[in-house]
């Protein structure tokens, strides 16, 4: 066995791959064996470290020193520099503006220093196509101690008393719904972990599954020797391809050491997992859509109960659970459920992964304990608003979830707390939104997407939902008519109460939030045909003020010829010719053009 | 795969492979090589690789080997700083192979650091050779 002095880990999530780390991973190899370092320096490509803001980013143990917006040009210096004499190259060092001291390792950057990682304690340390890393840092050993020194109802009640809730978005009790499918009788059940991760902005479960596929292979055999099952399926959207090849690979690696298949461990319990990729339509991941789908047919709801504990999965009991609830388990077993309620609230125990976007400084993915205030993700973890531009809202729980209002910032995260506010936890997304967002076109935005997404079976998501999106079409065109917001009030309430499945139910969401906090913008919109963030472009006039010094800047780059006057005079503007495309607002010198 | 015993020897082993990545590696040893041009000019890099391969064999997963720059002192070279964690620092100069070999086995190991190497013994004796 050979022991290296130094690890580079760089990231191959789909962020950084996407901003070119595989071309690193190839120019590092390159150069470590010109320079003779590659019986020395193990080179390893992980999953995702989270700060996707600042990728590609390549970390270097044992000093642990955090490399970001690495390219590949900066190989040949880390190399030379670094490995070879020994020098931190510092220009390439991780440095935030909002920080004052440079961070150097990982626990001194203010996005990792508030975060508590259980879900994603390996993504970013491990090689996900290793299964032997895996193991190293206490894999397998939660499943190996559930059958051998566990029974069944024990597995269960460890995982009841832990009060984890279902990391989906529903937050419904895990240990309960294990406990159910348990108690049905049957010789045949499912295990069906659900991947089909479809709110905008949301990349969860992708990074859990790039970065540590085999806790979600161990929680799923784990869960099916607690409701005694054999066969699990993973539902995963085939736009993942590279999860769905880490998946590959971490079931292939579990077949040969004897982790899935016959007789695991030597014990008489058997399992195995299937993959099944989604085409991407957002109603398969409503459980009960998700297993029509699996079974062959097209993905709809179907309406329950019979609940899937009894009938689900080719009508036989099934359970399903989501991603980074799995992702809980091993960890929740090795550690007792005492440990996992010392962390979080008391009504929500544990931890959460965010998938942070919109408008703020460090986009990325972030696991806190539950009950942090929203404001410390944004602010402390975020890094805040950039280009000091004011907060408005923050969006939680993608187009199932609502808008939460700058007054309700403090508010701990937690399942409950954010339904009393309107909105939901969701599976993760949190998408921050400063003054710039109109919202009314944020609700546009999100029903839009539901419209587009409704699978058509039911009469309230398929009609109801384009009868709404059609009058908020209307509010950002400038026509508007008092009684609209009754209306969609009206049309959400009664779409909430009668729609067949999740979709339908939470599709009003963004809308009745939005009008319950920022009443006075749709009232703007509306009668005053004004939108006040400056953004529905069928509402917004160009004007030039006095500041005018009549340069003709403008007037030679409008491309319609809507600006008219001479040199050295004010220019005005044709309102009617003008296509608000902002062009003359970036090039005038003098900040004379503004938007009313 | 069998059993829990062969899970646990997995476990074991790669851990010292990958230890390095922990952030609570516990009480560990630290040997820094000086690695700057006139530490690899004076065969540094195989005084690095015998503390490798001598501690790979022993399967000693809380050291880790890391370089550093030049110290000022070249004509010591190659040289490197032993931390031993609650002892002071012990430097070894003119180092070789062997060298590398016995530290780890006996300062390392045994901890008992090897007079003979650290720079106070060899540097005076270096010294005295440069006056005569």
């Amino acid at each position: 066995m050979i022991i290296y002095r130094s690890h580079i880990l760089v990231c191959g999530g789909t962020g950084c791959t996407s901003s070119g780390s595989s071309l690193l991973m190839d120019r590092f190899e390159q150069q470590l064996k010109l320079h003779q370092l590659d019986k020395e320096v193990s080179l390893v490509k992980t999953g995702c470290f989270g700060l996707c803001e600042a990728g590609p980013v390549v970390i270097v143990y044992p000093e642990g020193t955090f490399y970001s917006r690495v390219k590949v040009e900066d190989v040949d210096e880390i190399v030379s520099e670094h490995m070879l004499k020994g020098r931190i190259v510092r220009h390439l060092v991780y440095h935030h503006e909002t920080e004052e001291k440079e961070g150097q390792s990982l626990n001194d950057i203010e996005f990792y220093k508030h975060q508590d990682r259980i879900a994603l304690r390996n993504c970013g340390v491990i090689d996900p196509e290793k299964i032997d890393e895996y193991i190293a840092f206490d894999g397998y050993k939660a499943l190996g101690n559930a059958l051998t020194k566990m029974t069944p109802q024990e597995v269960v009640d460890v995982i009841k008393a832990s009060g984890l809730r279902g990391r989906g978005g529903g937050g419904f009790p895990t240990g309960l719904k294990w406990q159910l499918c348990k108690d049905v009788a049957g010789d045949k059940k499912y295990v069906i972990c659900n991947a089909d991760e479809g709110d905008p902005g949301a990349f969860m479960d992708r990074s859990v599954l790039e970065g540590d596929p085999h806790a979600v292979l161990e929680a799923m055999t784990i869960c099916g020797y607690a409701i005694g099952s054999d066969e699990g399926y993973i539902y995963v959207r085939a736009e993942y391809p590279i999860a769905v090849n880490r998946l590959r690979i971490a079931i292939h690696q579990a077949r040969e050491y004897g982790l899935l298949g016959k007789n695991i461990l030597g014990t008489d319990f058997s399992f195995d997992v299937h993959i099944r990729l989604g085409a991407g339509a957002f109603v398969c991941g409503e459980e009960m859509a998700l297993m029509t789908s699996i079974e062959g047919n097209r993905g709809e709801p179907k309406p329950k109960p019979p609940f899937p504990a009894t009938q689900g999965l080719f009508g036989l009991p099934t359970n399903i659970n989501n991603v980074e609830t799995y992702a809980n388990i091993p960890q929740i077993l090795i550690h007792g459920a005492d440990w996992f309620r010392s962390m979080g609230t008391k009504r929500s125990p544990g931890t959460k992964v965010f998938a942070l976007g919109g408008k703020i400084n460090n986009t990325g993915l972030v696991e806190v304990s539950m009950g942090t205030p929203l404001r410390q993700v944004i602010y402390d973890i975020g890094g805040g608003i950039p280009g000091d531009k004011q907060f408005k809202a923050v969006q939680t729980g993608g187009p199932s979830g609502g808008c939460i209002p700058e007054s309700l910032i403090d508010v701990p995260i937690e399942y409950d707390s954010l339904v009393e506010i309107g909105s939901m936890m969701g599976s993760g997304g949190m998408i921050v939104m400063d003054e710039d967002n109109c919202m009314v076109d944020i609700a546009r935005f999100f029903l839009d997407f539901t419209v587009d997404e409704s699978c058509g079976k039911c009469t309230p998501c398929r009609v109801g939902t384009k009868r709404m999106l059609e009058i908020l079409d209307r509010i950002v065109s400038g026509k508007g008519e008092e009684g609209d917001l009754e209306r969609l009030e009206a049309l959400a309430e009664s779409i909430k109460d009668t729609a067949l499945c999740g979709l339908g139910q939470t599709a009003p969401n963004p809308v009745l939030s939005t009008i319950k906090y920022f009443r006075e913008e749709y009232e703007a919109h509306i009668r005053e045909k004004r939108c006040p963030a400056h953004h529905c472009r069928e509402l917004l006039h160009l004007e030039i003020t006095d500041k005018c010094r009549g340069c003709t800047a403008c007037f030679r780059v409008c491309p319609v010829g809507a600006i008219t006057g001479t040199a050295r005079e004010k220019h005005s503007i044709d309102v009617s010719k003008c296509i608000k495309c902002n062009s003359c607002i970036e090039k005038c010198h003098f900040d004379a053009i503004i938007k009313v | 795969m069998k059993s829990l015993q062969e899970l646990e020897q997995i476990r074991q082993e790669t851990l010292q492979r990958i230890n390095l990545r922990r952030e609570d590696k516990g009480n560990e040893v630290r040997v820094v090589v000086g690695m700057a041009t006139c530490g690899i000019a004076a065969g540094a890099r195989n005084v690095m690789m015998a503390f490798m391969t001598e501690a790979s064999k022993r399967k000693l997963n809380h050291v880790t080997i890391s370089q550093t720059g030049c110290v000022g002192t070249c004509r010591f070279e190659p040289m490197a700083d032993v931390f031993v964690p609650g002892q002071e620092k012990v430097t070894y100069v003119n180092l070789n192979e062997k060298k590398a070999a016995r530290i780890v086995s006996e300062h390392i190991v045994n901890g008992n650091p090897v007079r003979e190497f650290t720079i106070t013994n060899q540097g005076v004796d270096a010294e005295k050779g440069d006056a005569q």
